[in-house]
């Protein structure tokens, strides 16, 4: 009884959470796709200033990580594939695992480690200090003024983070292939090129669109949602990261089971 | 010359309280409050930590919405409006927190600006001529370009005022101006709140626990306790009160801690954090 009463009551509390992530993602819409039409307009500068932020400073790191695990994933499919000698198989194994798969998840990981934090530590000051009173009282919407540039600066940066994670994944398979598989750099990429459809593409970008919205959603509403106190910034950047991981694997499998279920037929 | 302060007082109300009811929770804060604040009068609110002072003059910025009771400004029932009504009402208010609250990525200039590039269409340089004359007044000229986080304490405050300033409000807020400062910093802020009356006759309000400060600035003073309006007059009425409260607090007497038992574990048992 006492079990079902916590289940329940977890269930509820998580439903909730959703339901004040989609609040704030429908209101952040509201300003991007409404507002511009009703004499709000849009904070481009803002916005581009986030996307440099969030996107364009994230790629050196985001390259090493993904050139790695590129070559990893080479090690990794060689290590089964060579038994049966067919090390040539490398080059299509990494190239549709990353572009499914790892590619976009990686770049998920990494923009939460980098802005997801961010987003919520920003605000969360904000909100400690009394800055987003400020912005109130001064008559200017919080969600239009700090959380609008950042969903479009994501839904836009993740996609192209996500394609530049995807080469570089290649491109650390072809290291492998090249040195150990008897490939040439071009014949690499040209059998990767050979192994995907547009399809493995278009999934992991639409994917990422997907983390780059439930990114900022939870990051945003973690710092909106920071108690009074330094020490709550420091659990609201701390439980923005935790959530976004959990329910950035959680979209990725939904939408995982529903590509695989639509392109059955 | 002497009567200029008298002159800008009139007996018509800028803001009209009448039996406001503001809770966070269960927990009512404010159990019917009501005052008028009249037009061109520097009004303080005047109250022990946990009164509720805070709590008010978030109420009256619409930063909280009231379960009951009318705040009237400008004809209109802030308690009742739109959101989209209050935005119109909030641009020609001003408010000045207790710690600045300027944005800190951005420069002071931009604070202070920040206001007049959402709400008006004015060219930039327009906006810059404002943006010095601003400074000026609160004694920050030439500081536009730095950060908040280079500014002091009292510097901050200045900067804050001046944003708030900005569009020229027919009400200025201030909360708690002298927290945090030292005594000789917050004289300076005494003195700037006073300037800022003499020069604009502007309606000011003003929430403190300060006794000094609060007896230099106010024309008239509500007394806040534990959610009620206990006492209110000009400095010499309050005074010459009699009644024990106002006695105990202006004359800083500690509170008996035993009757605090209830309240306090009342206060520990139930979510009353502010701001919340």
């Amino acid at each position: 009884m006492e079990l079902a009463k916590q289940i329940g009551g977890s269930v509820t509390d998580g439903l909730a959470y959703l339901g004040a992530l989609a609040s704030l993602g429908g209101r952040a819409a509201y300003f991007a796709f409404v507002g511009p039409f009703a004499g709000k307009p849009l904070r481009l500068q803002r916005a581009i200033s986030q996307a440099m932020q969030a996107g364009v400073r994230a790629l050196p790191i985001l390259s090493l990580i993904t050139f790695f695990i590129g070559l990893i994933l080479a090690l990794q499919s060689a290590y089964e594939l060579r038994k049966f000698g067919a090390l040539n198989y490398v080059a299509s194994a990494v190239a549709i695992s990353m572009t499914r798969e790892l590619g976009p998840l990686i770049t998920a990981i990494v923009v939460i480690g980098r802005s997801g934090s961010a987003f919520a530590a920003e605000i969360g000051t904000m909100k400690v200090t009394e800055e987003i009173d400020a912005l109130e009282t001064m008559a200017i919407n919080p969600i239009h003024f700090l959380v609008t540039p950042k969903f479009l600066a994501m839904m836009v940066m993740l996609p192209c983070l996500t394609i530049w994670a995807n080469s570089m994944g290649v491109l650390g398979g072809a290291l492998f292939g090249v040195a150990q598989a008897d490939f040439t750099w071009v014949r690499y990429i040209q059998a990767s090129l050979d192994a995907l459809f547009l399809r493995d593409i278009v999934t992991g970008l639409i994917k990422s669109v997907m983390f780059g919205i439930t990114i900022t959603a939870v990051g945003c509403h973690e710092g909106l949602s920071t108690g009074a106190g330094a020490e709550q910034v420091g659990r609201s950047t701390t439980r923005a990261v935790v959530v976004s991981i959990f329910l950035v694997i959680l979209v990725d499998l939904i939408f995982t089971a529903l590509f695989f279920f639509v392109s059955e037929r | 010359m002497d009567q200029g302060s008298h002159v800008a007082i009139q007996s018509e109300a800028m803001i009209s309280l009448r039996n406001l009811r503001v809770s966070y929770g269960q927990r009512e804060i404010l159990h019917g409050i009501s005052f008028d604040v009249m037009r061109g009068e520097t009004l303080v609110i005047l109250g022990g930590s946990g009164s509720g002072k805070s709590t008010l003059l978030r109420t009256l910025v619409g930063l909280e919405r009231p379960d009951s009771g009318e705040i009237w400004l400008k004809g209109k029932n802030l308690a009742a409006i739109s959101e989209s009504e209050m935005d119109e009402i909030r641009k020609k208010i001003g408010m000045s927190f207790q710690g600045g609250a300027l944005f800190g990525s951005m420069t002071v200039g931009e604070n202070v600006a920040l206001p007049l590039r959402e709400h008006t269409k004015l060219e930039d340089s327009t906006i810059e001529i404002i943006l010095r004359l601003k400074l000026g007044q609160v004694g920050l000229s030439g500081f536009e370009s730095y950060m908040p986080s280079q500014l002091s304490g009292g510097m901050r405050k200045r900067a804050a005022v001046a944003r708030a300033l900005a569009m020229d409000p027919e009400i200025l807020f201030f909360d708690e101006p002298s927290a945090g400062l030292d005594p000789i910093i917050a004289a300076g802020v005494d003195e700037l709140i006073l300037d800022l009356k003499k020069a604009f006759h502007m309606t000011i309000i003003v929430v403190t626990h300060e006794l000094a400060s609060a007896f230099l600035i106010a024309d008239r003073i509500v007394l806040i306790d534990k959610g009620n309006v206990i006492a209110t007059g000009a400095r010499e009425e309050m005074r010459s009160s009699t009644h024990p409260r106002v006695r105990q607090f202006l004359d800083r007497i500690a509170e008996p801690e035993v009757s605090q038992e209830l309240d306090y574990l009342q206060m520990l048992t139930e979510d009353n954090r502010p701001g919340r």
